[in-house]
Order: structure tokens, then C-alpha cells, then sequence
């Protein structure tokens, strides 16, 4: 109550003159008008924390530099200041819109990151070395076959051609390469899986 | 008697800044200072 005794202007010339707790006065004695006047125009208690404290920056800045020659209007410049940065941040806003990630869609579920984190990796790199040792079981025939196709991504025509073979009988050995490999992963029980 | 089923608008009774920020916003004015040179103004920030 004391404190309401003293006008801003006194406070204001005082802080200037080094009185830090002058400072502290005015914040308590505005804090609330000027924080529901930000929150009124961004209805958003972080953006409102952000644009009061910035608020509160210049006006520390400008007082400190003696640029404050308005005496007796300390309030509604404050207002002017945290009115120009509201208006910064819906400007800054609408060169980058922000995602507001609360609502039921997700932009998470839409945005993601393909590449497999380190477990995966190992994991997929520990299946890949697998299977290369089990298709090393295989006949000669049906692994060459399927080494041509699967790993080289050669057509059957070109696997025909390489193998002197019709395509039929290529076909017939990657079917059964498949087959086989199938065979040897449900005997010893091997999990082929990411 | 009947309830009301409508919903009530939030009210903001809480319209004030954490106590947090205008901590910072008192330490930042502690550490500003400003040196006046040659008719130039530097402003420092100590920590």
C-alpha cells in the first residue's frame, strides 16, 4: 500500500537513477493489466509469458539507455511497447505458421522419420547377414538364381539368358530358392523380422 | 432443480506473469548496465 503512494514518474525517474527496486514496483504494481492486455489479443498463456518478458526487455533497455521522456505515462507506454510486439508475433507467425499439435490431428502422424534409429539398424544389418548364410545353403542352381534376381535386380529374361536356361526354368528355381528358404527358417525356428 | 449442463466460459481470474519471469526481468535489469563514452552508450551484461 505504501508503494501506491509513489507515481510511476517518481519511480521511473528513480530507476533511472540506479534504484532497482523502483523497477520491481512498477512490474507488481502493471504486471497484471499489462499481461491480460497481451493475453487478450494471443490467448496463449506461453506466447503472452514471452511477449511480457520482451515487453519488460525494452522497457529496462530504453530506461537504462535514458531514452524515456514520457513522464507520468509509464502505463500506456508499456502498453504501446507490448502492443507493437504482439503485433510482431502475429506477423512472424504469418511468414511461419506454427502447428498447434493439441487438436485430434497430429501432424506427427503424418510427418515422420523413415530412416531406422541405431537398434533397427543393428537389427536389420543381424537379419541381412542371416539370410545371406542361409541362402549360401542353398543348391547352386536356385542361389544363383535368386542372388541374380533379388540382389543384382536382374529380369528373368536376363537371368534365362546368363544361366542358358528358359525363363520357365529360372522361374521354377527362384520359386523353389523360396521354398527351400522358407523350409530352412521354419525348421530352426529363425525370426526374420524387423 | 434442473443441472446445467452448459458449459462455463474459463475464466482467467489468474491474469498475472509467473513468478519465474519477473524474477528474470528483475536479475536482467540488475545486470545491465550501460557505460556512457565519448557521447556513445555500450551496454553491458554482466553476469
Amino acid at each position: 500500500m505504501r508503494h501506491e503512494l509513489i507515481t510511476d514518474a517518481v519511480l521511473v525517474k528513480n530507476y533511472m537513477n540506479g534504484d532497482e527496486n523502483a523497477l520491481s514496483i512498477l512490474i507488481h504494481r502493471h504486471k497484471q493489466k499489462i499481461y491480460s492486455f497481451i493475453y487478450s489479443k494471443v490467448f496463449d498463456r506461453d506466447i503472452t509469458e514471452d511477449v511480457f518478458q520482451d515487453a519488460f526487455i525494452k522497457v529496462i533497455k530504453n530506461l537504462k539507455l535514458g531514452k524515456y521522456n514520457e513522464e507520468g505515462k509509464f502505463l500506456p507506454w508499456v502498453m504501446r511497447i507490448s502492443h507493437n510486439l504482439v503485433i510482431d508475433h502475429f506477423r512472424k507467425n504469418n511468414r511461419m505458421p506454427k502447428f498447434d499439435n493439441s487438436g485430434e490431428f497430429s501432424i506427427f502422424s503424418v510427418l515422420g522419420d523413415s530412416s531406422l534409429n541405431a537398434e533397427k539398424r543393428l537389427i536389420k544389418d543381424q537379419v541381412e547377414c542371416d539370410l545371406r548364410r542361409l541362402i549360401e545353403e542353398l543348391p547352386e542352381d536356385q542361389k544363383e538364381v535368386l542372388i541374380m534376381r533379388m540382389y543384382k535386380d536382374m529380369s528373368f529374361k536376363e537371368i534365362s539368358e546368363r544361366t542358358d536356361v528358359s525363363i520357365n526354368t529360372a522361374l521354377g528355381r527362384m520359386r523353389y530358392a523360396l521354398i527351400n528358404l522358407r523350409k530352412v527358417i521354419d525348421k530352426n525356428n529363425i525370426i526374420l523380422t524387423n | 432443480m434442473a443441472k446445467l449442463y452448459s458449459e462455463c466460459p474459463q475464466k482467467q481470474n489468474d491474469l498475472n506473469p509467473k513468478e519465474e519471469t519477473v524474477d528474470f526481468l528483475l536479475s536482467y535489469s540488475k545486470a545491465l548496465s550501460v557505460i556512457h563514452c565519448n557521447n556513445l552508450k555500450f551496454e553491458a551484461l554482466q553476469n
